[in-house]
């Protein structure tokens, strides 16, 4: 029943073409595009990237059913995590939400009246909301767990479980908008919006799993070890 | 009183026959392995309960369980859960069965699905909202919580939380914002905006 993942020996081509969401993924790797041929064990090299890291990253967001095994971590391995997280998070506020805030825009200008007033209201509401988010897990989180010494010692509670929310607005806003909103006059504009709302609702999934399912998992277990 | 039907669709061989041959003296157990063409099958063995893992519905299935559900509205949906499945697809689930739970409580379980099936035959298929529902909508999205939406319609906060989980089931909205934002797409609330 296991399903076949990635491997090092993985054209990189072949997963793109498994998941072409993995080409929003790569820039935040530090992997560029046009690698040809090459596999991603030969891709990892040129980059100077861990091998294990990159497909960790793509087997996450290709294969539903995937985890990966931790045991073997070392306090590398959060570092780059956390870079990585990082490095989403700018990629959220600098380009998916003002993106969808665009067409939120011009959809409540040629929508006009009530739907495109509400619908910025909670998107704006959210995008508050996603920052402060973002904001709390750079200024407190991530330097707690980057700190060597912060593994020896409990993580406070409160950082556990406070994703779900945020992904769950995302999802609402996609039913929202493409059950609701009437697309006659504006099938194109509409459409722009849902696809760029669904695949960021996507990439947050992906994102609070990385962080919910294997980062604090990870150092829940080193905690456990503590004498 | 007939057995009931129960249909498990599971990849798994040593769960779907231990599942089976735990149900077996009390209900009709018929088993699949995936689900292809399961919209086809459901009107073939009409079943009274559907055991279904999951993480079969995720892609490439592409299958919905509204869409099985409106292949067969009488029938109660439960979800065979032993792994990681995302939140907002278990949360779609009438009924969730867990692997780990001791034998009686599986057996109590099927029979309340059985119990229910007949009882909301019209409701589970339909995807309006009823007035009660609305009304507890409208109060979900002015904030107020389980218990004060209980005390304000005099029922009990149990009976709140079956309104709520049909109405996130009906709509496909989770979050009191996305809720608000619901009723005031619907006029059910007046925006000043």
């Amino acid at each position: 029943m296991k399903q076949q993942h990635f491997s090092p020996h993985s054209k990189m081509a072949d997963m793109v073409a498994a998941n072409y969401t993995l080409i929003l993924v790569m820039p935040r790797l530090g992997i560029p595009l046009g690698f040809g041929e090459k596999c991603v064990q030969e891709v990892c090299d040129q980059c100077a990237l861990p091998v294990d890291f990159v497909l960790m990253i793509c087997n996450v967001y290709t294969f539903d059913d995937y985890l990966p095994d931790i045991s073997g971590w070392q306090s590398e391995d959060v570092r780059r995590i956390i870079a990585y997280l990082q490095a989403s998070h700018q990629y959220y506020i600098n380009e998916r939400l003002p993106h969808i805030e665009r067409h939120l825009s011009h959809l409540a200008a040629s929508a006009g009246g009530r739907y495109g007033a509400i619908l910025k209201q909670f998107f704006a509401d959210y995008n508050r909301e996603v920052r402060d988010h973002f904001d709390c897990e750079e200024r407190e989180l991530f330097p707690l767990l980057q700190q060597s010494e912060a593994l020896h010692r409990p993580l406070p509670r409160h950082f556990a479980d406070n994703h779900s929310d945020l992904v769950d607005k995302m999802k609402d806003l996609t039913q929202i908008v493409y059950k609701y909103i009437p697309g006659e006059n504006h099938a194109e504009e509409l459409s722009e919006l849902i696809f760029a709302i669904m695949q960021l609702s996507s990439d947050l999934e992906k994102h609070a799993l990385i962080e919910e399912r294997i980062l604090l998992p990870y150092i829940a277990r080193q905690e456990r070890r503590l004498p | 009183m007939s057995s009931r039907h129960v249909l498990i669709v599971e990849p798994s061989d040593i769960i779907r026959t231990g599942l089976s041959a735990m149900l077996e003296e009390e209900f009709a157990v018929q088993t699949l392995t995936d689900v292809a063409d399961l919209q086809l099958r459901l009107q073939v063995l009409q079943p009274d309960v559907l055991l279904l893992n999951p993480t079969l519905l995720s892609a490439p299935a592409r299958l919905t369980l509204s869409v099985l559900q409106q292949s067969r509205p009488q029938m109660a949906v439960a979800a065979l859960v032993y792994q990681y499945v995302e939140p907002q697809l278990l949360q779609a689930f009438h009924w969730q069965l867990d692997i780990r739970a001791p034998r009686n409580q599986v057996l109590q379980m099927l029979r309340d699905c059985c119990a229910a099936d007949t009882a909301e035959a019209d409701e589970a298929g339909s995807y309006e909202l009823t007035d009660r529902e609305s009304e507890v909508l409208l109060l979900v999205a002015q904030g107020c919580s389980s218990k004060e939406i209980a005390d304000q319609l005099n029922i009990s906060i149990h009976t709140v939380n079956t309104h709520r989980k049909n109405i996130t089931r009906k709509t496909g909205i989770k979050s009191v914002a996305g809720l608000a934002v619901y009723a005031m797409l619907h006029g059910m609330v007046n925006c000043e905006l």
